[in-house]
């Protein structure tokens, strides 16, 4: 309540909080979709993670069912797989930060120097991957790397190279999820710093002119440190998905051949989730999984203030 | 603006490193089209390298022919259009309501939605939830799922924070309701980010796989894309595995190869087709609002 009325500005202060609340009733009704929609899909399920620390059982429900403490977990550390999950999820997550975070801060500098039609269709072209489907990313990668159809394989033998079946070998599964997803996104990526490039202060490029600074001198000293707000917070909230490597592409790229590196925490969970129906133990490896991301959210933001002094929260 | 400097060296490296960019991204692109349209028995052998040969539009043809693929693009464009009309009812006016500073309990509702982006009840719990509602296996789920996303309803907060509150005042005023003005004022004024909504909300529906593949059972309610990953991956995938199976599987690869490029553009050409009217708006800011929170 008082949170409230100190939030309210000087005039508002003289009415009561009922009268304020009244005048704002059409607000309210604003919000009140997306509040039941959240408190519905968001917040339900939040109360349902306490099968994590249960036995569910279907006909039981989640209040009926046994609370087993923190066997789930238990069992998930102690598994066959757990160190193998591990290790594909953070290794495929740190491969895709370290490849995927800067180049679409690169592409964003280079468009910035570009001009006219010419940056008009590179921006374009460069945009369009963005809005292709993960099942038809995967579709047109599955056709192109073939060993018998596809195109890379025709090239690769009149080269002299053999072919190579690379969706079906776990060797190759890192670097195609962390390239594709580069051809995907670098460009999309790269709006948020071109839209921050487009707040330089065109005097600090006057000045530099003036003192002879050459283009590239411009670029490392004017206008990469404008854009480094943009990146830090970029950056905290890339870290925080860290534990989180998404399901959707992963699944569509995941075949027998290849699984011992393309198995990551979000398909064994859903795996052993919705297909063998193991609701309590997959939901507990979920949370866990979650709790990860959080923490690490919660660090790099705290580094993040200590270093640069801005940070998301 | 500015003067018409000499042709630099800087100048040439960006232009190149740009064209490489380009023909990286335009490359596969190319291919599939080129492809779509070539001879079946030379796709499937692999010799289109760039440009169609033996053009012929079998692979269209084949593709009003197969039941699935035109039910489910019946279904991906019923989820896309009233999925998308949900969004928009829900999204919108809640990042409105937003930016009025005089709401009590705005923070707190700010917080109830952010929290959701960082935390969440995963996805078991969720698919146990959506069970127990009887929402399992029905066409409302599609539309309902995911109608409202923080991210986007920053987005709107920050830009209809940035708009002049004048006209809102004076329609107050005379007598007008804040939900009348939002809609017959703001609203009018909002094209932009109307346009960026309506694409970021049409595309994720048009693109989703994964919660139909979840919630959905019946093949007669599946949308386009369950059905293009059955063609493009899994059928290949269990082709490879009997690669030894000989002409049989060379025919069967073939007839594949036929619908499988003609698939991916029609299943891609409408976002690919709306989305450079959409461009003009990206830059325009609309992004950055959401960066700083």
């Amino acid at each position: 309540m008082n949170k409230k009325n100190k939030k309210g500005n000087g005039k508002a202060k003289s009415q009561s909080l009922k009268t304020r609340i009244w005048k704002s009733r059409f607000y309210y009704l604003m919000l009140l979709p997306a509040v039941a929609y959240v408190l519905i899909f968001n917040y339900a399920p939040m109360y349902g993670l306490q099968i994590a620390f249960k036995n569910y059982k279907f006909s039981l429900g989640i209040m009926g069912s046994k609370w087993i403490g923190f066997r789930n977990f238990t069992d998930f550390f102690t598994s066959y797989s757990f160190p193998q999950l591990m290790e594909n999820t953070f290794v495929l997550s740190f491969y895709q930060i370290l490849i995927g975070f800067p180049i679409p801060i690169i592409v964003a500098l280079v468009l910035n120097e570009l001009k006219g039609k010419f940056k008009k269709i590179t921006q374009t072209v460069l945009y369009a991957p963005h809005f292709i489907s993960m099942v038809v990313l995967v579709g047109i990668m599955t056709t192109m790397l073939s060993p018998s159809q596809g195109v890379v394989n025709t090239l690769l033998e009149s080269i002299g190279l053999e072919r190579i079946y690379f969706m079906g070998s776990s060797k190759y599964f890192r670097h195609l999820y962390v390239w594709s997803g580069v051809w995907q996104n670098m460009g999309w990526s790269a709006i948020v710093y071109l839209a921050a490039l487009a707040g330089v202060d065109p005097a600090l490029h006057e000045a530099a002119d003036i003192d002879g600074a050459t283009r590239m001198q411009k670029i490392l000293h004017i206008n990469l440190p404008t854009i480094m707000p943009t990146i830090v917070i970029m950056l905290i909230l890339r870290m925080g998905q860290i534990a989180s490597v998404g399901y959707e592409k992963v699944y569509l790229m995941q075949n027998n051949l290849n699984v011992s590196t393309a198995e990551v925490i979000s398909t064994y969970v859903y795996k052993r989730g919705i297909v063998n129906m193991n609701y309590s133990f997959s939901t507990a490896i979920g949370l866990f999984n979650n709790v990860v991301n959080v923490t690490m959210l919660l660090i790099s933001n705290k580094i993040s203030k200590k270093i640069s002094g801005s940070g998301l929260f | 603006m500015k003067k018409r400097k000499k042709i630099t060296l800087f100048d040439v490296v960006v232009h190149i490193i740009s064209g490489i960019l380009l023909v990286m991204v335009l490359y596969p692109l190319i291919v599939v089209v080129s492809s779509s349209f070539s001879d079946p028995a030379l796709v499937a052998t692999g010799k289109i390298v760039l440009l169609p040969k033996g053009i012929n539009i079998e692979g269209y043809k084949a593709l009003l022919g197969n039941r699935d693929i035109v039910t489910g693009y019946a279904n991906a464009i019923f989820y896309t259009v009233f999925g998308t009309i949900i969004n928009l009812i829900v999204t919108l006016p809640a990042g409105y309501a937003l930016t009025k500073n005089k709401v009590p309990g705005r923070n707190l509702f700010m917080t109830l939605f952010m929290i959701t982006m960082y935390f969440s009840g995963g996805l078991i719990p969720t698919f146990l939830l959506v069970n127990s509602l009887g929402l399992y296996n029905t066409r409302l789920i599609l539309l309902i799922w995911g109608a409202f996303s923080t991210y986007n309803c920053i987005i709107c907060r920050s830009f209809f924070a940035a708009m002049p509150t004048e006209l809102e005042e004076a329609a107050e005023i005379d007598g007008c309701n804040p939900l009348r003005s939002f809609i017959q004022i703001i609203l009018p004024l909002s094209k932009a980010l109307l346009g960026v909504m309506v694409l970021y909300f049409g595309v994720a529906h048009w693109n989703s796989y994964f919660s139909a593949m979840i919630y959905i059972k019946d093949d007669a309610m599946q949308p386009l894309q369950v059905f293009l990953r059955r063609i493009l991956i899994l059928a290949q995938t269990a082709a490879m595995n009997v690669e030894e199976g000989g002409e049989y599987a060379a025919a069967m690869a073939e007839r594949e190869a036929l619908i499988r490029y003609a698939v991916i553009v029609v299943s891609s050409a409408p976002l690919l087709i709306v989305y450079p009217f959409l461009q003009k708006y990206f830059d325009k800011g609309v992004l950055i609002g959401s960066v700083k929170g």
